[in-house]
């Protein structure tokens, strides 16, 4: 649609000479549907940004040309919806609850100008202009409110990245690195960061890298795992795999992928077997008795670093 | 005889993600074991990439195949991308013409029961792969 020419003032003049009207039939209206979430925003918040966003509106028709909101001269009101839909957007309102506090202006507006009535084609154009600009505006708040829940998912997406993939000492020299979920490109860049980082910070040189929690390891997976290994030697710390479980061992088989330089366990208990062998440790039992917990200590071992 | 069919696009990393788990649900449904499940999801895996990466994005025909008693998954891959010159070559362990291990293509055939690949050069690839029960 087309940006039409405002008829000068006389939408701002109605709109500046019943404010106070207005603004308790529009809360009214709002108030009368509430939705699933409407509880959650008490009336005086509702009325304080009906109000605040009422004298914008006032102001921006005083001075506005067309019914164009997306002009300069609409700027402050598009502030205001931008503000409101994010700050919904973040409590968790919906896109249609968002644009109805836009459109439910609507009843309150063009009752006021039946009433005041006058020829019906000056009736008709101010109705006209006041339907265009609403619903403009509450296109504009969907979009942003749209806008707003994509930065929150990839901000989360963010988080989760750092998230999962936390690096952890098992003994004095020997990290473990848990992966879980899919591994893409962007993940394994950030598990590999990490990872390299602890090796240096520790001075470990074992790290024990286990695959429990992936789903599937294809040839990108394998070809991520044998680079963070091969990085990992370099730096004179050794890998070991673990956590392949029996369906996931098959397929590698079948694909074809050649784990062959690297050392890989079926639990990662085993692997820490390993480790603890290859730093000169071992653990035996000192007492043998009914108590599970007084059987398994372990001796000749460091205190945890 | 088919019983049930969909298509899911590919065109993003994500997209191989959501085949991945599309393909862990059918073949559940099927009553596939946990280790046939896993070498058809990791099949999908490596020719949805290779649709990506290769053919710059296509799509997954899934059908559910019934054949005298036995049930079955078959997918279907086709891109328009640029196609395949040697197919006999694509299909040799260890060859690639990008940054991966060469073991995509020629892995997924050991990985499935049945496997068809075709190629027109300058039209696009379809490589069909089928696991039964």
């Amino acid at each position: 649609m087309s940006a039409q020419g405002l008829k000068k003032g006389r939408l701002a003049g109605i709109v500046g000479n019943h404010e106070a009207e207005i603004l308790a039939n529009w809360v009214g209206e709002q108030t009368a549907v509430k939705g699933r979430r409407g509880a959650s925003l008490n009336e005086s918040e509702l009325r304080a940004q009906c109000e605040a966003f009422l004298r914008a509106f006032r102001e921006s028709l005083n001075g506005a040309a067309s019914t164009d909101v997306e002009s300069n001269e609409w700027r402050a009101v598009r502030g205001m919806l931008d503000e409101l839909s994010r700050a919904r957007a973040a409590k968790g309102f919906s896109s249609s609850e968002m644009a109805f506090f836009v459109m439910s202006l609507k009843r309150p507006l063009f009752g006021l100008l039946r009433e005041i009535g006058g020829d019906a084609q000056s009736l008709a154009d101010t109705t006209w202009e006041a339907t265009e600009i609403l619903d403009r505006m509450a296109l504009f708040t969907t979009e942003v409110y749209q806008k707003a829940r994509e930065e929150i998912i990839a901000r989360q997406q963010e988080e989760m990245l750092e998230l999962s993939t936390p690096v952890v000492t098992l003994w004095k020299g020997i990290l473990a690195l848990p992966m879980i979920g899919t591994l893409d490109s962007a993940r394994t860049q950030t598990m590999m960061e990490s990872l390299l980082q602890t090796i240096l910070d520790t001075g470990s040189s074992i790290a024990i890298i286990d695959i429990t929690g992936v789903p599937t390891v294809d040839t990108l997976t394998a070809q991520h795992l044998l680079k963070t290994v091969t990085a990992a030697r370099l730096m004179g710390a050794e890998c070991i795999l673990s956590g392949i479980r029996p369906q996931i061992a098959q397929t590698i088989v079948h694909l074809g992928l050649d784990l062959g330089g690297m050392i890989t366990k079926a639990s990662l208990a085993d692997a820490f077997a390993v480790a603890l062998e290859r730093t000169g440790r071992t653990i035996v039992r000192v007492r043998t008795g009914p108590g599970r917990e007084s059987t398994a200590t372990a001796i000749g071992m460091d205190p945890p670093a | 005889m088919t019983s049930k069919t969909d298509t899911l696009e590919v065109h993003s990393s994500t997209d191989i993600v959501l085949i991945r788990q599309a393909v862990r649900k059918w073949t559940a449904e099927l009553g596939f074991s946990l280790v046939d499940q896993t070498k058809m999801i990791t099949a999908a895996s490596e020719l949805a990439r290779n649709a990506l990466e290769y053919g710059g994005g296509g799509e997954v025909r899934f059908e559910q195949l019934e054949k005298s008693g036995r049930r079955g998954l078959r997918l279907t891959f086709e891109d328009h991308g640029p196609g395949i010159p040697d197919i006999e070559q694509a299909l040799t362990d260890g060859f690639t013409t990008g940054q991966g291990m060469g073991l995509g293509l020629s892995g997924s055939r050991r990985l499935v029961n049945e496997f068809e690949i075709a190629s027109t050069v300058g039209e696009g690839t379809r490589v069909t792969i089928t696991r039964w029960k």
